[in-house]
């Protein structure tokens, strides 16, 4: 089994803690892992990125090769389309929040943005600020994406959920119990479509 | 054992440690930084039996590592690439006096320039200091070979170099540790003319060093990490160096490479595996991050036989960095791609943090500067770097680490007036003293303002030398106390800053401006720690 994800947001969302999440419970299995991230001065408001793999078998590359991506995961919708270039077209799945990021003064229509999205065949498009805001945590929106993203990723969900305990256990029961709710209620999301 | 995720930075970190280190130097810069911070944030680190405090720049942090390697004690120095040219004086001169205790120099080039000015190829700096080198292609052997490395440096007594690339330093896997070994005690050799480099000693020494160059290309030939992998089909054999080796084994399934494969790993290069290779195959591609460095010195300049192919035959791109897809094309292999970006997607460039300080420096200088016109605004390497782009469009320059003030300077003695140098609090420690030093013996009319945000803020907040003493070590420098000034950069105070920085414009002499607000990255940090505690 293989799996290979391009995460995708602007610098300061939360990308790496989904990696660090997946990684945990991938790793638990005994799984190979791979996880090139972006540091340094793009990190600074700008788009990062983040080649994420998956496998029971040793992983050559730290990168993904294009076209290849099983999936992107991404807290902001433009930034998503971004990358498109590396999913897979015909197999790809497409994760994203649906809530634009705007920080640069010629970002794209909203309408047009969405008509882009909607133009993918294999995708799941959602609101996630507004369900982790409706939980009472409006940071936790990329734990409502990991939710969204868990049928795909081919990692019982039990195990998925343990990963956000151990990741958050520190902060507190509080803190862990949002978070969980943020998962289930992104993976009912896209069990739904 | 079991496997610990690190990233490449990290799993070299770990391996010094593990390896007996005494203490790691290093000025913060992409993509070296986290090594340092590593050991820091480690139990030895914490508990101060390792030294790791941050170093004023590389060059302080290189004379340093050869202080303690000639005590007899393990010694590592991290930098990004262009920190090196900063070192470059102690590190070549190291070669000439050898190491003592292990004394490993560890450098992450940032080939396609992430976050850096050029993507120069370390290894070739390891070449004309004519010391081993070594290149780890994964995280696994990026803790292997620190960990030989330090043995390499105490077995031949001489400084090594670990090249590091920003795929490997900031690209995280499992990795499997050895067995903690202690520090080495303090020690001093007795043998007074080794680090007495007079003439009449270097003479001596490096004719040493060329006497280990056969030696040094043994260990090559034998290394671990160099692998000549054969296969069947001879019409191409590939030479992969560091983490090449990944791209193109990605493009085989299971690993398994229909031609002969050479990995390099440790340098100097085994002239007998590249012989073995060129004679054996009607082709040999050279993929390599970086610079042409093997493909050149295979070919050679004549390229007679035109059969060696790479970088400069133009099989793989000449700059930027490698990656799966490039390295398929140079195979000739079939290319992947999946949808094309769509057109209304933008680019998304690094941006000050909604409420820096440095926002309000460069609509303070923009108002100061408007009367004067263009091309006056010259700054250095920073987050304030940014100050280039819209909105703001306020500087001229950024070249090196203090170039802002000597670059004023030149363009002042060639005859600009007026001239505003931009430099951070860090960076003036770093190489900006010796610069304002240079305009103050000359009384140079330029205009400095080294932004004080109490951190080196783009490489993620280490402390800053001068936090608090900045006016001080400018009073201290020369510069008279009325022409030194601190601000703040506030939008309540704009008319101020602007009216003391258009008045100093006009001193013909030098001033120093200091806005003093602190990072908001960590502001932010600090005041979340604290209310964490008054929990």
């Amino acid at each position: 089994m293989k799996i290979d994800i391009i995460l995708a947001g602007v610098g300061g969302q939360g990308i790496l803690s989904i990696a660090t999440i997946v990684g945990y419970a991938a790793v638990k299995r005994g799984m190979y892992m791979k996880q090139a991230e972006v540091h340094g001065m793009s990190q600074r408001g700008g788009d990062v990125q983040s080649h994420f793999r998956l496998s029971d078998q040793e992983i050559a590359s730290d990168l993904i090769p294009m076209g290849k991506a099983d999936m992107i995961i991404s807290v902001e919708p433009m930034e998503s389309l971004r990358y498109l270039p590396w999913l897979n077209p015909e197999t790809g799945w497409l994760i994203t929040n649906d809530q634009p990021f705007v920080n640069i003064p010629n970002y794209p229509d909203f309408d047009k943005l969405s008509a882009e999205l909607g133009k993918l065949k294999n995708k799941v498009v959602i609101n996630a600020d507004k369900i982790a805001k409706d939980l009472g945590s409006a940071r936790s929106a990329n734990m409502v994406i990991l939710g969204a993203a868990s049928p795909y990723l081919g990692i019982p969900f039990e195990e998925i959920e343990n990963a956000v305990r151990e990741n958050f256990a520190r902060k507190g029961e509080d803190v862990v119990n949002v978070n969980i709710a943020c998962l289930r209620a992104g993976k009912e999301f896209a069990e739904k479509l | 054992m079991s496997k610990t995720l690190f990233l490449g930075d990290e799993a070299l970190a770990q391996a010094a440690l593990d390896a007996g280190l005494s203490g790691v130097y290093a000025y913060p810069g992409t993509p070296s930084t986290e090594i340092t911070e590593f050991i820091q944030n480690s139990k030895q680190g914490r508990a101060g039996e390792v030294h790791s405090i941050w170093a004023g720049n590389e060059k302080t942090a290189m004379e340093s590592a050869i202080g303690m390697s000639y005590a007899g004690k393990r010694a590592m120095v991290c930098m990004k690439h262009v920190g090196l040219n900063v070192a470059a004086d102690p590190f070549m001169n190291s070669s000439i006096t050898g190491a003592n205790g292990g004394l490993v120099v560890v450098v992450a080039d940032d080939p396609s320039m992430h976050s850096s000015q050029d993507e120069q190829d370390s290894r070739y700096y390891a070449k004309f200091a004519l010391i081993p080198s070594f290149e780890p292609s994964n995280q696994q052997e990026a803790y292997d070979i620190t960990y030989a490395a330090f043995d390499f440096s105490e077995k031949y007594h001489t400084p090594v170099l670990i090249r590091l690339t920003t795929r490997l330093s900031h690209s995280r896997a499992g990795v499997e540790r050895k067995a903690e070994r202690p520090q080495n005690p303090l020690h001093i050799e007795d043998n007074p003319k080794q680090y007495i480099l007079l003439p009449a000693n270097a003479r001596v020494h490096y004719r040493t060093l060329l006497g280990k160059q056969e030696a040094f290309e043994n260990e090559s030939l034998n290394s671990p990490f160099n692998k000549y992998i054969d296969g069947e089909n001879k019409k191409m054999g590939i030479i992969a160096s560091g983490i090449a080796y990944n791209y193109l084994m990605e493009n085989f399934e299971g690993g398994k490479c229909p031609y002969p494969v050479l990995k390099i790993s440790q340098y100097p290069l085994p002239s007998k595996l590249i012989a073995k290779m060129v004679d054996e195959c009607e082709t040999v591609l050279v993929a390599e991050e970086g610079y042409p460095f093997i493909e050149e010195q295979v070919r050679g300049i004549l390229n007679r036989t035109g059969n060696i192919i790479g970088r400069l035959s133009g099989a793989l791109p000449r700059d930027g960095e490698l990656n799966p897809n490039l390295v398929a094309k140079a195979l000739g292999l079939p290319d992947s791609y999946g949808a094309p970006v769509p057109e209304l997607v933008v680019p998304r460039p690094p941006a000050l943090c909604v409420g820096c300080p440095h926002i309000d420096s460069y609509n303070a200088i923009n108002a100061a500067m408007e009367k004067y016109g263009k091309g006056k605004v010259f700054a250095d390497i920073g987050c304030y770097t940014l100050g280039a782009l819209p909105p703001y469009n306020a500087i001229y320059t950024t070249v090196d680490m203090g170039a802002s003030i000597t670059m004023a300077k030149g363009a002042v003695d060639a005859g600009l007036r007026p001239a505003l140098a931009v430099i951070g609090d860090s960076t003036f420690t770093h190489s900006g003293m010796t610069s304002l030093l240079d305009c103050i013996y000359e009384k140079t009319p330029v205009t400095v303002m080294i932004l004080d945000n109490s951190t080196t803020g783009m490489t993620g907040g280490q402390d800053s030398h001068a936090l608090g003493v900045l006016g001080e070590i400018c009073k201290g420098l020369g510069v008279e106390e009325e022409h030194i000034h601190r601000i703040t950069p506030l939008k309540a105070h704009h008319e101020e800053n602007v009216a003391i920085i258009q008045k100093e414009l006009e001193y013909e002499g030098v001033s120093v401006i200091i806005p003093t607000r602190e990072c908001i990255q960590t502001l932010s940090r600090r005041m979340k720690k604290q209310q964490a505690a008054k929990k």
